[in-house]
């Protein structure tokens, strides 16, 4: 009994974002509904039943179409206050139109090389992207253990939790410094860096995945007689999984935002470094083209990491 | 010496201030193939009575015998189904009664065997249309079939149920009781069910244990319930035996021992 009091009774540290998706993001058959509220609620009869399936199609066409209109509705504010600051303030911003003629060029041919000082967009993401995944998966190798350790043993906990309060604020450009002082290099710094910024909410979410697991699955263990081993392998990193892909999630996005900080600092090849380029060439419109492409990229992340959590998250399959 | 013993058991908690005296002399004897029940109100001890018996808690002062053998520690010879059925979420139905069923008979059985086991026993209470369903698509009634099929698939020397049919409608509670009932018929386990309906109580029991309010509490009365099986529940709402049981049980609970609070 003792061990799994010390478990379920160790000060809970609050997950960094216990989340669950933003719900005008995601259809609403995905938001999660616990199982306990799924099965209390009765099945409400569907009211569309009633309505004549003519104005059912109506209703569906209605929503698309709202589906397209709004968001190109705010698209168009934005083009046009973009236009007023090119009018009124200051002509350095280009144009909408000029930014759409330099985004077909420099995505026209995202690969070219030609030479270490002018490489393609399309590599520059690349390279960035390299460092982000390096120093991410140090991130989870390291976070991952870590943070079980400190969700299972109290001992761990006490030791760790105020470290990783005062660490986990720290902006990460902080350590850059420190990572170039150790590593004598631009490239580990970064993806030093990158390692820093990803590890805290890894551990944080791990260690609260371990810590919200539900006494009775421990006392299923119990009963069943599992080993050590096989507790972890089949109780408690399933139970955890979909706590750490949050902390992974969470990581990643806050990781993609900070390489372009950091590369601007470090130089070298990469999309932080391109915008800090253009910039000292005066060429605002790729800076706008970047700012597009970094924020695309980052969706794709999201997605990717979206899709590991439907795969691996038995909350949401 | 009967099969299971429980005896003199005390269990004191440990709290912020000092201690809390859970149970005091709590003993009980059961006989194999024995259902019992156990009623009593809430926060008077019978989920602590009931992890002695499975090991999940030590008890202070006292033990259990099973078979003449001291009880210390889990096994899956005392299974249990525990209140909010408690499947692993990430298991399929069919995985969740398999894991029982591997650990178990891991040597004895061939893999084979276990698969037959395992579906078997779904199909004794009624689940096997849903072996590759997640626990979180199935209903709450069938989630504690499952819960249910688990414990059963130990073949555990004692079945421990702790409030099993607690969380659900009073129509799938029948229906799960019925099930109960013909599975006791035909395995005849030996049960230590924790309920608080006493209709459920007197419809499923051999014997009713009615326990004392806390603190220090302890068994108060024990009610042999004589009627033949198998028993229905329609015919027995007009027969004067079974309402007399219930009775017996309402007077202890109402008027012998009334909630100090509840007024
Ligand atoms: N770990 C613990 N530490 C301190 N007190 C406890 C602990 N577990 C139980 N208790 C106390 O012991 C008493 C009996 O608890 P128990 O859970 O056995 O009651 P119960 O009869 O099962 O109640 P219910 O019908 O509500 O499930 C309660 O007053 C409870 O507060
Ligand atoms: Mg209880």
């Amino acid at each position: 009994m003792s061990k799994v009091i010390a478990l379920s009774t160790a000060t809970r540290m609050e997950p960094q974002r216990l989340e669950t998706p933003a719900p005008m993001i995601v259809p609403n058959e995905q938001v999660d509904v616990t199982a306990a509220n799924r099965e209390r609620q009765p099945p409400v009869p569907k009211m569309e039943t009633a309505i004549a399936p003519v104005s059912r199609t109506r209703t569906r066409v209605a929503a698309v179409l709202r589906a397209i209109l709004l968001p190109a509705l705010t698209f168009l504010v934005v083009l046009a206050i973009w236009s007023f600051v090119n009018a009124k303030i200051t002509s350095d911003i280009p144009t909408p139109a000029e930014a759409w003629t330099r985004a077909v060029e420099v995505l026209g041919n995202p690969f070219y090389d030609a030479g270490p000082n002018d490489m393609g967009i399309g590599w520059q993401v690349l390279y960035s992207l390299g460092r982000v995944m390096a120093g991410f998966a140090l991130a989870v190798v390291v976070g991952i253990p870590v943070g079980f350790l400190m969700g299972a043993s109290r001992a761990v906990h006490q030791a760790c939790y105020p470290l990783v309060q005062i660490l986990r604020p720290v902006s990460p450009l902080a350590w850059l410094p420190i990572g170039l002082l150790i590593f004598q290099a631009k490239d580990p710094s970064a993806i030093f860096v990158i390692f820093i910024t990803s590890i805290w909410p890894v551990i944080v979410n791990t260690a609260a995945g371990v810590q919200a697991i539900p006494q009775d699955y421990l006392n299923v263990a119990r009963v069943l007689q599992l080993g050590k081993l096989e507790v972890t392998r089949r109780i408690l990193i399933p139970a955890t999984l979909p706590h750490i892909l949050t902390g992974m999630r969470l990581s990643l996005s806050v990781a993609w935002m900070v390489i372009v900080a950091a590369e601007m600092l470090t130089g070298g090849i990469g999309i932080g470094f391109y915008v800090w380029d253009e910039w000292n060439n005066l060429n605002v419109a790729s800076i706008i083209v970047a700012i597009g492409v970094i924020g695309l990229v980052g969706i794709l992340l999201e997605s990717v990491m979206n899709l590991a959590q439907r795969h691996f998250d038995y909350n949401r399959r | 010496m009967s099969y299971l013993n429980i005896s003199n058991v005390d269990v004191v908690f440990p709290i912020v201030n000092g201690t809390y005296i859970a149970l005091r002399e709590v003993s009980l004897e059961v006989e194999k193939g024995e259902f019992i029940t156990i009623i009593g109100h809430s926060g008077c001890g019978k989920s602590t009575v009931l992890n002695v018996v499975a090991g999940l808690l030590q008890a202070t002062r006292g033990g259990v015998l099973l078979e003449n053998r001291e009880v210390n520690s889990p096994g899956p010879d005392r299974a249990v189904v525990f209140q909010n059925h408690s499947l692993l979420p990430w298991l399929t139905v069919y995985e969740n009664v398999r894991i029982a069923v591997d650990k178990v008979f891991g040597k004895s059985k061939t893999k084979a065997e276990r698969h037959d086991w395992t579906v078997h026993n779904l199909k004794l209470v009624h689940m096997e249309h849903a072996l590759d369903k997640l626990p979180g698509a199935i209903s709450g009634g069938m989630k504690q079939r499952v819960g249910i099929a688990r414990a059963l698939a130990m073949q555990p020397k004692v079945l421990l149920m702790d409030e099993p049919f607690g969380a659900l409608d009073a129509l799938t509670r029948a229906h799960l009781q019925e099930s109960v009932m013909e599975i006791q018929a035909t395995l005849n386990n030996t049960v230590l069910m924790i309920t608080h309906d006493v209709d459920e109580a007197v419809l499923l029991s051999d014997r009713i244990v009615m326990m004392t309010n806390g603190p220090a509490a302890t068994v108060g009365e024990i009610l042999q319930v004589d009627l033949p099986r198998p028993r229905n529940r329609l015919e027995l709402a007009d027969d004067s035996a079974y309402n007399h049981y219930r009775a017996e049980v309402l007077r202890f609970l109402y008027e012998r021992q009334r909630r100090p609070d509840a007024a």
